[in-house]
């Protein structure tokens, strides 16, 4: 916009009472500068492919075609931002408690894991399409289970050793995927995958099937439902609140009798949930059994999805679709221009630096259309 | 105020359709040609100097054939990433010839692929058909094994300590058959010679294969050879330790000139020319293709300087065995590195014996465990 637009709207705002315009000017700050930061890593980008030599245009036109032109895009698209739902949640819900927890990839390797382990054991159930359903249920409540079970470490250990909850929520990673690795090739393999380690394939039958109408996977239903459910609980509700004054002053949550020790673990299991459940529907959706391919890096990449949310849950949603669609173009780039792989990691990269850069604008919009004529 | 959105709202649908357009028209060009798309998709960086190089200069060959446009995508990972690549070539550039090349792309996915486009042709390396799969699918894959077996006795006439080193992935049949034939290589030369193992635990963990290398080469070991998706760490590494090695993959020489003796190269470019000469003539493909220096699937790389007359005379006389296919490396008396007897005297495993591809021994001489 203009500077003469924006001096325009402030004149226009300035006739009206004072806490609207503060809630205008936290609006445009929430919209405005993630749109802004958005244009300048798209330019930084344009920058990098004439570097690369490739023709910027042809790879914006590529990107769009990849992620939204076309039906088959969208869905494209759909399907590479549902475990990004969830992961992102994994990584938002705990850091709007104050914590900063980046254990969704091993959460979601158990969780999957556990999947795998529960389904096997109840092959026998598929049979009739009520006992199927109530298979797959059990299932994806053992996936949510043991990644909630997981996340807690680093939540009870940050409440009650004083443990950094980044760094051993990071080592916990490590070690669950050591653990998958370890019982996938070990006691937990099926005789029969030879050259590809994996836990016995589950019955067709228990696979979880599309969202009807679209060739995405439900998983992008569980992500949504779940990403609405938990803006309304950190929005609208008193755990949502509590979140929120600890996240600011954990002093002031212990002295206004919030019950910090609980709200952290609560949190904490809830993230693990949502990255098991992640885990879950890899394997139940997609995979068919546990293996090393669960550590696919989604969990990492919630953390991109959740920092660019600002660890909004609605906002989540907007944000993985973004990246889902930058993942979706990945293809056509390296296939038509030639450009590898790494491209749409430059441009990731770039969108997340761009957007931490943003963030140190915050506030300041707010004030400057409060200040005005105040 | 109502001016800036409708404003900027017409900008952006112009640029839009306008991106469109040019991607309508770039997709069209392609097709205008009528050129037989085939696509190539690798789990690992195409300039890995390893797997996936290898099957990415199988590709450069299938570039050089007339009709023919390559597609590539690299880092793709074995979930349901590669499903959606597949579907966005044949949907978005209208491949009709796949060749999905990581070992995790088949089962399920590749499978799942085949039954949904019945017109699309699906070629997967390293997975085993079988008669009640989709009959446009297929697996190709090479006995590597075989050219391990030849670095074995190059390594064996190389080293001075009679101790070989191997970093290794994972205990997997493949992994094994190739530590297996290494080992039986060198102990033509000397019955008494090791090859210690150390498995890193996953096809690319550059920091462990470098630690895995130093270590051998802390125990004396002086030839190191592996099976690992990148090998040009080990290599590097071993290099620098002043040790032998022998490359896997691709030809790794210019990575070690000073160490690298011989190496286990695949030559997919034969196996893909022939697919796509085949699909060009019209003719139905093969859906099971293997074979391994006979055929043409893997070669060795050349000798280094180094190696002397005499282990060269060793090496290519059972070459030349090989070529002819009349000779078995994995023949009895075998015993596995626990003492028991896995190959009776008088018993031999040819080749194309599936008892192979279920290895789950280390043979007798290999420091390590499954």
């Amino acid at each position: 916009m203009p500077a003469g637009m924006m001096s325009a709207l402030a004149l226009r705002l300035g006739a009206w009472p004072r806490a609207r315009r503060r809630v205008i000017g936290r609006l445009a700050e929430a919209w405005l500068l993630p749109i802004l930061a958005l244009g300048a890593a798209l330019l930084l980008f344009g920058g990098f492919v004439a570097a690369s030599g490739a023709d910027p245009a042809d790879a914006a036109a590529l990107i769009w075609r990849g992620a939204f032109g076309t039906w088959f895009s969208w869905q494209n698209t759909l399907q590479k931002a549902s475990p990004l739902l969830l992961t992102g949640l994994a990584m938002a819900l705990p850091a709007r408690a104050g914590l900063m927890v980046i254990g969704g990839e091993g959460a979601l390797v158990l969780g999957g894991l556990a999947c795998a382990v529960i389904g096997a054991s109840l092959a026998g159930w598929g049979e009739s399409a009520s006992a199927a359903l109530f298979a797959q249920a059990t299932m994806l409540a053992g996936g949510m289970a043991a990644g909630a079970l997981w996340l807690m470490i680093p939540g009870a250990l940050r409440q009650w050793r004083g443990v950094n909850e980044t760094i051993s929520s990071l080592l916990l990673n490590t070690i669950a995927i050591a653990v998958m690795n370890q019982l996938v090739e070990g006691p937990l393999r099926d005789p029969a995958s030879l050259n590809k380690p994996s836990t016995p394939p589950l019955s067709p039958a228990l696979m979880l099937g599309h969202v009807p109408g679209l060739s995405v996977h439900v998983g992008l239903a569980f992500g949504l439902v779940l990403c609405l459910g938990a803006g309304v609980l950190m929005q609208h509700t008193r755990f949502g609140f509590s979140a929120g004054v600890n996240s600011g002053n954990p002093r002031a949550a212990l002295m206004v009798g919030i019950g910090v020790g609980r709200l952290v673990l609560i949190a904490c299991a809830l993230a693990g949930a949502c990255a098991g459940l992640a885990g879950a529907v890899e394997v139940a959706a997609v995979q068919g059994s546990a293996t090393a391919s669960l550590a696919a890096g989604y969990g990492y990449s919630g953390i991109l999805v959740a920092f660019l949310a600002r660890h909004n849950p609605f906002a989540i949603i907007p944000v993985a679709i973004l990246l889902g669609g930058i993942e979706a173009s990945d293809g056509l780039l390296q296939r038509h221009l030639d450009l590898p792989d790494a491209t749409v990691a430059v441009l990731q990269g770039f969108v997340f630096v761009a957007v931490l850069a943003a963030e140190t604008f915050s506030g300041r919009l707010s004030q400057w259309f409060g200040a005005r004529h105040g | 105020m109502s001016l800036g959105p409708s404003f900027s709202r017409r900008t952006l649908l112009g640029m839009a359709s306008g991106a469109a357009a040019g991607a309508l028209a770039f997709s069209q060009r392609a097709r205008a040609a009528g050129a037989l798309e085939v696509g190539f998709l690798y789990v690992g960086s195409r300039d890995d100097y390893g797997y996936n190089q290898a099957h990415a200069e199988g590709a450069a060959a299938v570039k050089k054939m007339a009709g023919v446009k390559v597609l590539e995508e690299e880092r793709v990972p074995e979930t349901v990433d590669v499903v959606k690549s597949m579907d966005s070539m044949i949907e978005l550039d209208g491949a009709s010839l796949l060749f999905p090349t990581s070992f995790g792309y088949y089962n399920p996915f590749v499978l799942q692929e085949a039954k949904k486009y019945s017109k699309v042709q699906f070629r997967h390396c390293g997975g085993l058909w079988v008669e009640k799969d989709p009959k446009n699918a297929g697996s190709y894959f090479g006995y590597i094994d075989e050219c391990q077996y030849l670095s074995g006795i190059v390594a064996g006439h190389m080293s001075k300590t009679k101790k070989l080193g191997f970093v290794a992935a994972k205990p997997i049949p493949q992994v094994l058959r190739n530590i297996n034939a290494f080992t039986l290589g060198a102990q033509l030369v000397d019955p008494s010679i090791t090859t210690t193992v150390i498995f890193t635990g996953d096809w690319s963990m550059p920091v462990k294969e470098a630690e895995a290398t130093n270590a051998l080469a802390d125990q004396g070991i002086d030839v190191v050879t592996c099976h690992v998706d990148g090998p040009k760490v080990t290599i590097q590494t071993a290099e620098s330790r002043g040790i032998y090695t022998c490359g896997y993959h691709v030809d790794q020489a210019k990575l070690a000139p000073k160490g690298y003796l011989t190496g286990a190269e695949w030559n997919w470019a034969t196996v893909y020319q022939n697919f796509v000469a085949e699909m060009q003539a019209g003719k139905p493909l093969p859906n099971f293709v293997r074979g391994g220096l006979r055929e043409g699937i893997v070669k060795t790389s050349p000798y280094g300087a180094m190696v002397p007359a005499a282990a060269r005379a060793q090496t290519d006389a059972v070459k030349a065995k090989l070529v002819a296919g009349d000779y078995v490396i994995f023949k009895g008396p075998v015993a596995d590195n626990t003492g028991k007897q896995v190959i009776p005297p008088g018993t031999s495993h040819g080749q194309t014996d599936i008892w192979l591809e279920k290895m789950d021994w280390l043979a007798s001489g290999v420091v390590g465990k499954t």
